[in-house]
């Protein structure tokens, strides 16, 4: 096959220079640089029923800077619509290269809580980043993981304490805006043993032609842990967005993920638990819909390795236009891990003819003692049930959107902050609109 | 006020895919009436409840139905719920992620029009007050529509729309079925509680139990797909009684079910 040759629009000195103007510790460039080589020789991640090969994988300006705001108010709309500027505490926002506006409440430093942005974090806590810094991901799995660590451009740290349960979830949203912009941020959060946090986070875009978004999500939850983690996208059809998130999750410890993938444009997402520790759990939860002519490749994966651990992983999608969706739902339980349980079910709902769903359940099971079970369906709306809700004087244009809107609710439902499910629904309604 | 409501269904013929179901069925209903219909299995009783609503898998082949004098055939199921006819289901969808509060909302709002929307509170109390004479907990408010009922919750939820949308005409398809007898005697108490002078009531039944509660001022037999024999409560008891046995023998009727050929 012949490939087209393209020029990166960035080098090791742009690197470089964005690493030394972020004061980042010396072993972190090195790992950039290390991550530069690899992303060369490395080829891109096998995915299911997708090629990604003529994608915007790397045709970018990876440091586009902005300006710090002084208040929340001068947000861009696109942000302002996802927080709510009276409660938001906990709060973080990323725009292109630059974390434009900070929030943090002095009680989480009291409680030992760290929640910064990676390059403070990087400055501040180098050695604790160091610890965990891609652990969960490896630099080298493909090259978008390698091109990730090349050129990361903001992110999140979270750190809490052993014994520390935070009632507010804390919050990050992240803008990419502007032509060839790139918005790579990582996110990293360490929970120790006994310990509670919830992290919510949106993607949002702006105007602008050719952006991509490559995120890393790694999670690691102590023993006896809960963690949940609620991620929203909306991007635009112009936006290429590469998302890889990985949970480790030890003994007794519980790892939920909340996942609306709703952008507009073409986007790959891998969601996986690695469930290391005995009675560990995890639930993943993710709603999508497909319009246009998107197409999406969506693996949710959970994989058992202790004894008595627990699974359940339940995905949505509706599908419209002509768009492609790819949904796997992957189970894999580890010889030794007796007596796990490992659930998934995916549903989709077609609106439309040309539209493509795929429902991919799949079992990987070595061992011979646990229970595993999967339910996919295919459908459309139900006649019968717009029949009834018309029976009550509700419109058909209503009763349609009732049960499509509700079809995604009990995932949006889950979302621990309130602004995000009401962005997510209304985003869904334009969507689906 | 609205005039007293009227139904009025002549020679009504309906079929499902090529099967005809409903054979010339006439009957008319007014404000103030509860007419009962029984008769054994097959003989189109639901069949009648489902033409009236208007259910998409069945088609109407002649005869007519008018409501205070407008065609119901021409209209689509939801102006039909909206002229003022109810259905209590026997087998009612579950719509998941729909609250029961916020569909009934969207259906009272949806009668009553843009502009004219039913305030939050009016709303809460009125579902508050109601639930509690069907004796439902709250939590049905906020749980999805029918999502996991049990089939007497279903009943119930049934009649708690009814006397949130206070219909004019209101059809119970075997609401009866599968209700223990306090099950039954809650949502017969909802039922009464909308006897009114500007309400009727078709009542669809197996049994003549759910008549000891809900008294009929008119009792009709189906067979065949229409009405063949017409009485007031007495006739009730009397096929509680007897069966359909003799009914069939005083019209001469070998098969009562719709497959007879005629």
């Amino acid at each position: 096959m012949m490939s087209v040759e393209t020029q990166l629009r960035f080098d090791r000195e742009a690197i470089s220079q964005f690493s030394k103007a972020n004061q980042e510790p010396e072993w972190f460039l090195q790992k950039r640089l290390t991550a530069l080589d690899s992303f060369a020789e490395l080829a891109l991640p096998k995915l299911e029923k997708t090629k990604i090969d003529n994608w915007n994988i790397d045709q970018f300006q990876p440091f586009q800077q902005e300006q710090e705001l002084s208040t929340a108010d001068q947000l861009d709309e696109v942000v302002k619509a996802e927080i709510d500027l009276t409660a938001a505490k906990s709060l973080l926002v990323q725009k292109n290269a630059s974390i434009v506006y900070r929030s943090i409440p002095e009680e989480l430093a009291k409680q030992g809580v760290i929640f910064a942005d990676l390059a403070t974090a990087l400055r501040e806590h180098g050695d604790l980043v160091q610890k965990y810094w891609m652990q969960a991901v490896a630099f080298d799995e493909h090259k978008l993981t390698a091109l990730h660590a090349a050129v990361v451009n903001g992110g999140v740290f979270v750190y809490v304490p052993k014994n520390v349960e935070l009632e507010a979830p804390l919050q990050a949203v992240f803008e990419v805006a502007g032509d060839a912009s790139l918005l790579c941020p990582h996110v990293l959060i360490v929970a120790e043993a006994n310990s509670k946090v919830a992290y919510v986070d949106t993607f949002v875009s702006a105007e602008g032609q050719s952006l991509v978004s490559n995120s890393i999500v790694e999670v690691f939850v102590g023993n006896g842990a809960s963690v949940q983690v609620a991620s929203v996208r909306s991007l635009s059809t112009e936006v290429h967005d590469y998302a890889f998130r990985r949970a480790i999750v030890e003994r007794d410890g519980k790892m939920e993920w909340i996942l609306g993938e709703i952008n507009d444009g073409n986007t790959v997402a891998n969601n996986t638990t690695i469930l290391k520790g005995v009675a560990s759990q995890t639930e993943t939860k993710t709603v999508s819909v497909g319009t246009g002519a998107q197409r999406q490749n969506l693996t949710s994966q959970v994989q058992h390795i202790g004894t008595y651990t627990e699974s359940n992983m339940v995905s949505k999608a509706v599908m419209t236009g002509e768009a492609v969706t790819i949904l796997n739902g992957i189970t894999k339980i580890e010889k030794g891990a007796e007596k796990s349980d490992g659930e998934q079910a995916e549903n989709i709902l077609m609106l439309s003819e040309k539209a493509r769903g795929d429902a991919n359940p799949i079992l990987l099971i070595d061992e011979d003692d646990v229970k595993a079970g999967h339910a996919a369906s295919v459908g459309r709306v139900s006649e019968e049930s717009i029949y009834y809700l018309m029976s009550r004087g509700i419109s058909r244009q209503e009763a349609e959107r009732l049960i499509i809107l509700g079809f995604l609710e009990p995932v949006v439902a889950e979302i621990p902050i309130e602004e995000v499910q009401n962005r997510l629904r209304q985003a869904l309604e334009r969507k689906l609109g | 006020m609205t005039a007293v409501p009227h139904l009025v269904i002549k020679d009504l013929h309906a079929k499902i895919e090529d099967k005809e179901i409903l054979k010339g069925l006439s009957l008319e209903i007014k404000g103030g009436e509860i007419h009962a219909i029984m008769g054994p299995n097959g003989t189109g009783k639901s069949t009648l409840a489902s033409t009236l609503m208007g259910h998409p898998k069945y088609e109407v082949t002649s005869g007519s139905v008018t409501l205070n004098g407008e065609d119901v055939l021409e209209m689509a199921v939801d102006e039909r719920a909206r002229a003022g006819l109810f259905l209590a289901m026997q087998y009612p969808s579950e719509i998941s992620g729909v609250t029961n509060s916020d569909f009934l909302r969207s259906a009272i709002n949806a009668r009553r029009g843009e502009g004219n929307e039913i305030s939050l509170m009016k709303f809460i109390r009125e579902m508050d007050k109601k639930m509690a004479t069907l004796e439902m907990d709250e939590s049905f408010a906020h749980r999805y529509l029918n999502e996991g009922f049990s089939g007497g919750e279903k009943k119930r939820n049934e009649i708690l729309q009814m006397m949130m949308l206070e219909p004019s005409i209101c059809i119970l398809d075997e609401i009866d079925s599968g209700l223990d007898i306090d099950a039954l005697k809650i949502v017969a108490n909802g039922v009464n509680e909308m006897r009114s002078a500007d309400r009727g009531f078709l009542v669809i039944t197996h049994y003549q139990r759910l008549l000891n509660y809900v008294k009929p001022d008119f009792v009709h037999v189906m067979m065949q797909g229409r009405i063949v024999k017409s009485g007031g409560s007495e006739l009730a008891e009397r096929l509680e009684a007897e069966g359909y046995d003799w009914v069939k023998e005083e019209l001469g009727i070998v098969d009562e079910t719709v497959n007879a050929s005629v």
